[in-house]
């Protein structure tokens, strides 16, 4: 007697634990192993694209911040970096510097939940997220010193910072530097030796090289394919050029490297983060004169930053009027999302959530 | 693990499937876009409460149901982070006895919406509550969730979750600080410990 | 540092390799026309000379008389940049070849663009809404969306 088996049509749903937000997949399995995918998102459309240009340039920094809402500051800065590029306006170096500082330590904060949600959604229910939660809170402390926010700050602004930091910001942050690297420490005993973490991420939704450059993937995805390419060594912007710091790159572009390279760059921030803090003026402007509301001339620009998920670029055209003409975000996470299908055909249900939660997206940034 | 040839058949590209949610959305858009449900009126009835004392058994009941609500995940935007966080080893509301978050509906008897909604993500979410069983509660965190927020006037967003689901506690804030949720969540504890218990016996008569 | 190629020199090679293609050429990019969009994507791509091969951004812009599709191209090994652009006249049923034959990523990008404003990519596999649900009433980045 034959036995007949059928593909099967699950959908993960946009409720669903491990989703890392409202994403839906739309999965055709036989058995248990993926044989098609379909993602479905908009779930999070909210227009931000439409809405920015109804404001002014400075008034749209705050909707920046809702982007990608793990890494507020990053946004904030490339969206200020490209309306400095469209209107011409100079940047203090304290700014520049402070702006960094924020950038570094915005990006340890994205990479500790990225590790914390990639262990979560494995299976070690809210263990490691809660190590990395305790030192995540400890940088939002010094947010908090800052800008008075824990989450979306909107602090960057056309022409340098908000405000200056605090007399007690410095010495914090140099204890936090001090102390973070036994936490990194803490964290490879617990995780890198770990079997079953090891079974489950090794070896396990493979994105190769070329494909990785193909569907535009960047960012830790990128890189750990293999390919060297960090837009802070590639295309400088900012201040990065006076920094000495390395670029980690994976070897075969599965879930541990995914990971690994992470890990590995909180390692490097926290190496710019020393730097910055030795070399910053101890004195100087916070942000130069700039008209309340900004008039750019007519033109476009496209400005690129290195955010913690991504290439995140702002593509601003102008008509020489107080709010931009068209304002197109290019959200990292959309892209990292194109070679979900390629990445996990021939593997089961249960990689499936290993591999997406090892991409790290953001739905706010895929969906805008 | 090769597989030589992957499907074609899958839902997502069927056309027909899309066309039926998209008129669901359509539909749920043009009935509550523009009106909005009252808040349950457990509150409005201080001034009858307080001269009706709740019965020890009442009171014991009330205890336990809010004593450990169990939240259902629920987390479409930022504010979820900071729900995370209040979950997290710094304000701990394990401590409230809801750590626990239920990814099934029937399991939860509590939703924080913590995030903005969508007209696409609505008929998720009224899923989501009716699925729910009684005695269930509402927490609107954030201010998307209470009234759009920041996104009000956009074209895809509906203006706060009281015109899809009933509310009982509105938390605002973008996004509400942990304090601020767990005020709120005390709020709610004071509203439970005040309600009359409605349970039915099943009567042996009417078999 | 990205270099960002001269549109010129660009536009000066790609009619050397295609004597009877019409180009416009500004200071940041080049333009082509949508028909031969693919031609001129697949030599930036696969010339040893070019090797735009990482594809950063497609966008559109909606400027009244016309929709102009912005594709930025880059080239990881080189470290250079080139902007092309594709200008579409037709306001009511707007009509661009698709580039998902020669980069994966472009599948999304158009998918939203088609989406928000309307553009047909042709030879896309899968030309559905992206962020949008089916059955929604316009397209809100257009100019004329209110």
């Amino acid at each position: 007697m034959a036995l007949k088996t059928e593909q099967f049509c699950l959908n993960i749903g946009p409720a669903h634990p491990s989703t890392h937000g409202v994403f839906r997949m739309k999965a055709t399995l036989d058995g248990e192993v993926v044989v098609g995918l379909d993602p479905v998102f908009g779930y999070l459309h909210r227009g931000v694209e439409k809405l920015a240009e109804q404001r002014t340039y400075t008034g749209s920094i705050p909707l920046t911040d809702r982007l990608d809402y793990l890494s507020s500051m990053s946004n904030n800065l490339g969206y200020c970096l490209a309306v400095e590029k469209l209107s011409g306006i100079e940047v203090p170096e304290r700014a520049d510097y402070l702006r960094v500082i924020m950038a570094e330590l915005q990006r340890i904060a994205s990479h500790l939940i990225a590790a914390g949600a990639l262990l979560n959604d494995c299976g070690a229910w809210m263990t490691a997220i809660l190590y990395m939660l305790r030192e995540r809170e400890k940088i939002l402390d010094l947010f908090e010193m800052t800008c008075g926010q824990r989450l979306t700050y909107n602090y960057m602004r056309p022409g340098g910072v908000a405000q200056d930091v605090p007399a007690e910001f410095m010495p914090t942050l140099q204890k936090f530097l001090a102390s973070m690297p036994r936490y990194l420490k803490e964290y490879e005993q617990l995780l890198v030796e770990n079997e079953i973490f090891l079974a489950r991420t090794k070896g396990v939704g493979i994105l190769p090289k070329d494909l990785a450059i193909n569907s535009s993937a960047s960012g830790p995805v990128l890189r750990a394919s293999g390919v060297k390419w960090d837009i802070r060594k590639n295309d400088p912007y900012s201040i990065y050029d006076r920094f000495d710091f390395d670029i980690p790159t994976g070897q075969i572009g599965d879930c541990f490297d995914r990971f690994w390279v992470r890990i590995l760059e909180i390692q490097q921030s926290l190496r710019i983060l020393e730097q910055a803090v030795q070399q910053i003026p101890t004195e100087g402007e916070v942000a130069s004169k700039v008209p309340a509301l900004i008039r750019p001339p007519v033109g476009e620009v496209y400005t690129r930053i290195e955010a913690p998920k991504g290439e995140l670029g702002f593509f601003l055209v102008s008509d020489n009027s107080i709010a931009p003409y068209r304002c197109h975000i290019h959200g990292p996470s959309l892209l990292n999302l194109t070679a979900l299908r390629e990445m996990t055909l021939g593997w089961k249900i249960a990689d499936l959530i290993a591999i997406f939660g090892s991409i790290d997206i953001c739905m706010a940034e895929v969906d805008r | 693990m090769e597989i030589e040839k992957y499907s074609e058949i899958c839902a997502g590209t069927d056309p027909n499937v899309a066309l039926t949610e998209g008129a669901e959305i359509e539909a749920l858009k043009n009935a509550s876009a523009t009106t909005v449900i009252s808040d349950p009126d457990q509150w409005l009835d201080e001034e009858i409460k307080r001269n009706v004392f709740l019965t020890t058994f009442d009171w014991v009941i009330d205890w336990a149901r809010r004593s450990s609500l169990w939240p259902v995940v629920c987390f479409p935007a930022c504010c979820a982070f900071e729900f995370i966080a209040t979950a997290g080893p710094r304000y701990d509301i394990s401590r409230f006895g809801m750590e626990i978050m239920r990814a099934s509906p029937r399991q939860s008897d509590l939703m924080i919406t913590a995030g903005t909604l969508t007209w696409k993500m609505a008929p998720q979410v009224k899923r989501i509550y009716d699925q729910m069983a009684e005695p269930k509660w509402v927490i609107a965190m954030g201010t998307c969730a209470c009234s759009g927020g920041i996104f009000s006037n956009s074209y895809s967003v509906v203006p706060g979750y009281n015109h899809i689901i009933p509310v009982d506690v509105y938390i605002p804030g973008c996004p509400p600080r942990p304090e601020s949720l767990i005020h709120g969540i005390q709020m709610l504890q004071e509203k439970i410990a005040r309600e009359r218990v409605n349970i039915k016996i099943p009567s042996l008569k009417e078999g | 540092m990205t270099v960002a190629l001269s549109s010129r020199e660009v536009a000066a090679n790609i009619k050397s390799k295609f004597p009877d293609m019409t180009l416009e050429v500004t200071d940041q990019a080049v333009i082509v026309q949508s028909k031969d969009l693919p031609a001129v994507a697949d030599y930036l791509k696969n010339s040893p000379e070019m090797d735009l091969s990482y594809l950063t951004d497609i966008t559109a812009v909606d400027y009244y008389h016309y929709f102009e599709v912005v594709y930025r191209l880059n080239s990881i090994n080189k470290n250079t940049s080139l902007v092309l652009k594709c200008r579409c006249y037709n306001r009511e049923n707007p009509e661009i070849p698709s580039l998902t034959s020669l980069w994966r990523g472009a599948d999304f990008m158009e998918r939203e663009i088609f989406d928000l404003m309307g553009i047909r990519f042709t030879g896309h596999y899968n030309l559905q809404r992206l962020v949008l649900w089916e059955g929604f009433n316009g397209y809100p980045l257009r100019k004329d969306y209110l």
